[in-house]
């Protein structure tokens, strides 16, 4: 295989794997200052207990985001060397800025979160608790900043020609906020709440199956429901305000998720599909002029389709495109469905006996993964061929000196890695969350904490 | 070309990567030493005393290693492209390491079994002793140069990065870390494990002046082009001098029992350390071998001066704040480690 081939598996399966765990943490993040923030108004002990406990969890999937977040930050460096310094004055000021403002924030104050409890006052930890929520936040702002540059360019020129040219900014805030920023911002931030959100359900949702700490089980459940049902409904606009933009500044991209070829023709609207690349044909269903509607408020005018741009200026993988898309927006539609409809039953006071729903509410937590990943996957092949949107393609952005070999070398390396990780991530989230959460300072709590200095494990051998 | 206070900005630039950098050697330094000795404390309880001394600060001081690269990236963006491909393998060794570092940590105390816990205890300090080893050898390519072609980029082979002087660099590193990490590791204990801890810093001393001796005499001998500035400015000489000092200074203060005061020297010399680097490779980034005029400057690599302007300013804004909450951080688990049930 080529050198563009593996850099660009490499990359998809390293971020892919990162991007499992910063949207929890940003959606654990959020409920954490729910939770603690009850704890510290009612005083109730029981909001205490269910802190701690999503703290400990949150530790866990802090710690393989950090480990697997930084490999993404020199991965720019190692193997797409070309595209560094071509946007290194834009991409990197917004990489410093995530570091010194978002990054610093999260880890500093994450050390009080985990280990402070017994060393600063209630208040003091609270504050430390929104820190790491806030610094998570600013992260993902930095990074979607940089991203939606390379989607939708502004704030900037070109300085030079051929191997040398390079992108240099004109200025910041046009190109911080460039016509995507807010829109895209907003909707992966909503993704991320609901990535945590739907933890929390599933995990309660299946102690409640389990008879297991009813009493936490079904408060948390209820508050993260009323916070599920918020976002999912208000991922709807922010979702349909991103294909906007897309709509607008990205037409290729925007075609080939709907999979439309002709300029001339009204564009449908698929709810599931198959596309025929070679005979540019969409299969399945449809609302005839949806996307024609969607996007001009008239099913009868036509949207510009693939076919307006040469074949070398166009994505070429539309059916996998227009898959991950409809993949994403389906789960969207289904989180809104289960979480109104759950809602509904809560307001009847008839949740908790429907065990089909609970059970549906453990596996759910998958969803918001799948949209996660299917919706980055689709936002970044549709934006091909180019790495910078019309300005820089992928395959010119790569580093010359490094060889196929030295790449499968690394990959082989990665893959072994993550899945290690990704199994011991599994058994010991596990472990945590059949552990669930217990009363601080009782006998159960101490156990836990006393088998560490079990002195049968501590095999003394009068050496220090 | 722009200045302020009458130095121009890409020299500011350098400076303010070159303290973050030297803010991750002293920082992460001293965890990754503690991390590099973590094999020679026999017990469990003394170990896990160990991890948490580290525990509540090793994560806030990684990011510093990520505001360093962001800060190259965006700074001096020709330099971040060579160098990172450049070193591709052992980065990506480098990386690697730092993932089982990070994650030997957080999952070492999660099973009591004792099989878990020695694995773990095993990846934690090869992972620490890898890091340190392979940023050593970068930092030693970096300051002898490397092959670059006209397009700034690499062309040389890989395997040449083992040479001799870069291989002294690494272990003076590994050393430099292991004598950090067991000094801050005295000031965090108490007893027997305190004990043990002082006589093990005070042999890493004497690794470290022995490695540092080594690689310096090797240096003078054979790789001149590292000694020009000081030929020059005989008056610099200051810096090597202040340095000796410094590391006299820490067994010094060890025995009389002012921990903060050796920890305190010990920083000084790992920055002394890198300004010597520093100044000896300026104005280049990355030093061309095989034909100077290839070579990677702080000039030619640099953003431009809008962008240098704008760093600056988030640099401006964003310090402060990150000294405020480290500071707070670091005060907040002053003293020895006590274990209580959050502890790793």
């Amino acid at each position: 295989m080529d050198v563009e081939i593996l850099a660009r598996i490499q990359f998809a399966f390293t971020i892919a794997f990162h991007y499992i765990y910063p949207p929890l943490s940003i959606g654990l993040g959020l409920l954490l200052v729910v939770f603690e923030g009850l704890y510290l108004k009612t005083g109730n002990k029981m909001y205490e207990q269910v802190t701690r406990f999503w703290i400990k969890i949150f530790a866990l999937i802090f710690g393989i985001g950090v480990a697997t977040g930084i490999i993404m930050e020199f991965e720019f460096g190692t193997n797409w060397a070309t595209y560094s310094k071509y946007v290194g004055d834009i991409f990197g000021s917004a990489l410093a800025a995530e570091g010194i403002f978002a990054f610093a924030l999260e880890s500093g104050f994450l050390g009080i979160l985990i280990f402070g409890w017994n060393r600063v006052s209630s208040r003091v930890h609270f504050f430390s608790t929104l820190m790491v929520f806030l610094g998570s936040m600013f992260s993902a702002i930095w990074i979607v900043v940089a991203n939606s540059w390379q989607q939708t360019p502004a704030g900037y020129h070109i300085v030079g020609k051929g191997l040398e040219a390079r992108a240099e900014i004109t200025d910041f805030w046009a190109m911080v906020f460039n016509p995507s920023s807010i829109d895209r911002l907003i909707h992966v931030w909503i993704a991320a709440f609901l990535a945590g959100i739907f933890l929390v359900l599933s995990v309660n949702a299946w102690y409640i199956l389990k008879g297991k700490h009813l009493e936490i089980a079904k408060r948390s459940f209820k508050i993260a429901l009323l916070a599920g049902t918020i976002f999912s409904l208000l991922q709807l606009f922010a979702g349909h305000r991103s294909a906007d933009v897309v709509y607008k500044h990205q037409p290729a991209k925007l075609a080939a998720l709907e999979g439309h070829y002709d300029s001339m023709a009204v564009a449908d609207m698929y709810l599931m599909g198959y596309v025929d690349n070679k005979n540019q044909k969409v299969t399945g269903i449809k609302i005839p002029g949806g996307l024609s509607f969607l996007t001009q408020f008239d099913s009868e005018k036509p949207v510009k389709g693939l076919n307006a741009f040469k074949p070398e200026e166009r994505p070429t993988q539309v059916n996998a495109i227009f898959q991950f898309y409809h993949i994403m927006v389906a789960i969207g539609m289904f989180m809104i469905g289960l979480t109104v409809y759950a809602s509904w039953l809560s307001f009847k006071n008839k949740l908790f006996e429907k065990r089909w729903l609970m059970w549906i509410f453990v596996w759910a937590v998958l969803g918001p993964q799948i949209a996660n990943q299917t919706g980055w996957f689709a936002a970044e092949m549709g934006r091909q061929p180019w790495v910078v949107y019309g300005l820089l393609r992928t395959s010119d952005a790569l580093s010359k000196t490094v060889t196929a070999n030295q790449i499968v070398f690394s990959l082989i390396l990665f893959t072994v890695v993550y899945m290690l990780l990704f199994v011991l991530f599994l058994y010991l989230l596990n472990k945590k969350i059949q552990h669930g959460p217990v009363d601080h300072g009782t006998k159960e709590d101490i156990d836990e904490g006393s088998k560490r200095d079990n002195p049968i494990l501590d095999h003394s051998n009068g050496r220090a | 070309m722009e200045t302020f206070l009458g130095i121009d900005y890409n020299v500011w630039w350098y400076l303010v990567f070159g303290a973050v950098i030297s803010g991750y050697a002293i920082l992460d330094g001293f965890d990754l030493g503690a991390g590099a000795l973590h094999l020679l404390l026999n017990k469990e309880l003394s170990r896990r005393i160990a991890l948490n001394a580290i525990g509540p600060v090793w994560d806030g001081n990684e990011v510093w290693l990520v505001i360093g690269g962001g800060a190259l990236f965006a700074g001096f963006p020709v330099a971040y492209a060579a160098i990172f491909s450049a070193f591709y393998v052992p980065f990506m060794i480098f990386l690697v390491g730092l993932i089982f570092r990070g994650v030997a940590i957080e999952f070492r105390s999660k099973e009591p079994g004792l099989l878990w816990r020695k694995t773990w205890d095993v990846v934690y300090c090869v992972a620490s002793i890898i890091i340190s080893l392979s940023l050593g050898l970068m930092l030693g390519n970096v300051a002898l140069g490397i092959s670059l072609n006209e397009q700034k980029e690499f062309n040389g082979d890989w395997l040449s990065f083992f040479n001799f002087f870069s291989i002294m660099v690494a272990i003076t590193t590994l050393a430099l870390f292991m004598m950090h990490g067991a000094i801050y590791l005295v000031m965090k204990t108490e007893n027997r494990l305190y004990t043990k801890l002082y006589i093990l810093a005070r042999q890493f001393i004497i690794f470290f002046v022995l490695s540092f001796v080594i690689t310096t005499l090797y240096t003078l001998l054979y790789v001149p082009h590292l000694g020009d500035f000081f030929r020059d400015h005989p008056s610099s000489f200051i810096i090597p001098v202040l340095m000796v000092l410094a590391i006299a200074n820490i067994p010094r203060q060890l025995k009389i029992g002012k921990y903060r005061y050796a920890f305190i020297s010990s920083s000084v010399t790992i920055s002394l350390l890198l300004i010597m680097v520093a100044l000896e490779v300026f104005p280049y980034l990355l030093y061309s071998r095989n034909n100077p005029a290839n070579s990677i400057t702080i000039h030619n690599a640099a953003a431009s001066a809008k962008t240098m302007k704008i760093l600056l300013i988030i640099a401006l804004i964003g310090t402060p704040l990150v000294a405020t909450y480290t500071s707070f951080v670091f005060w907040t688990f002053k003293g020895k480690v006590k274990l209580d049930e959050t502890s790793y």
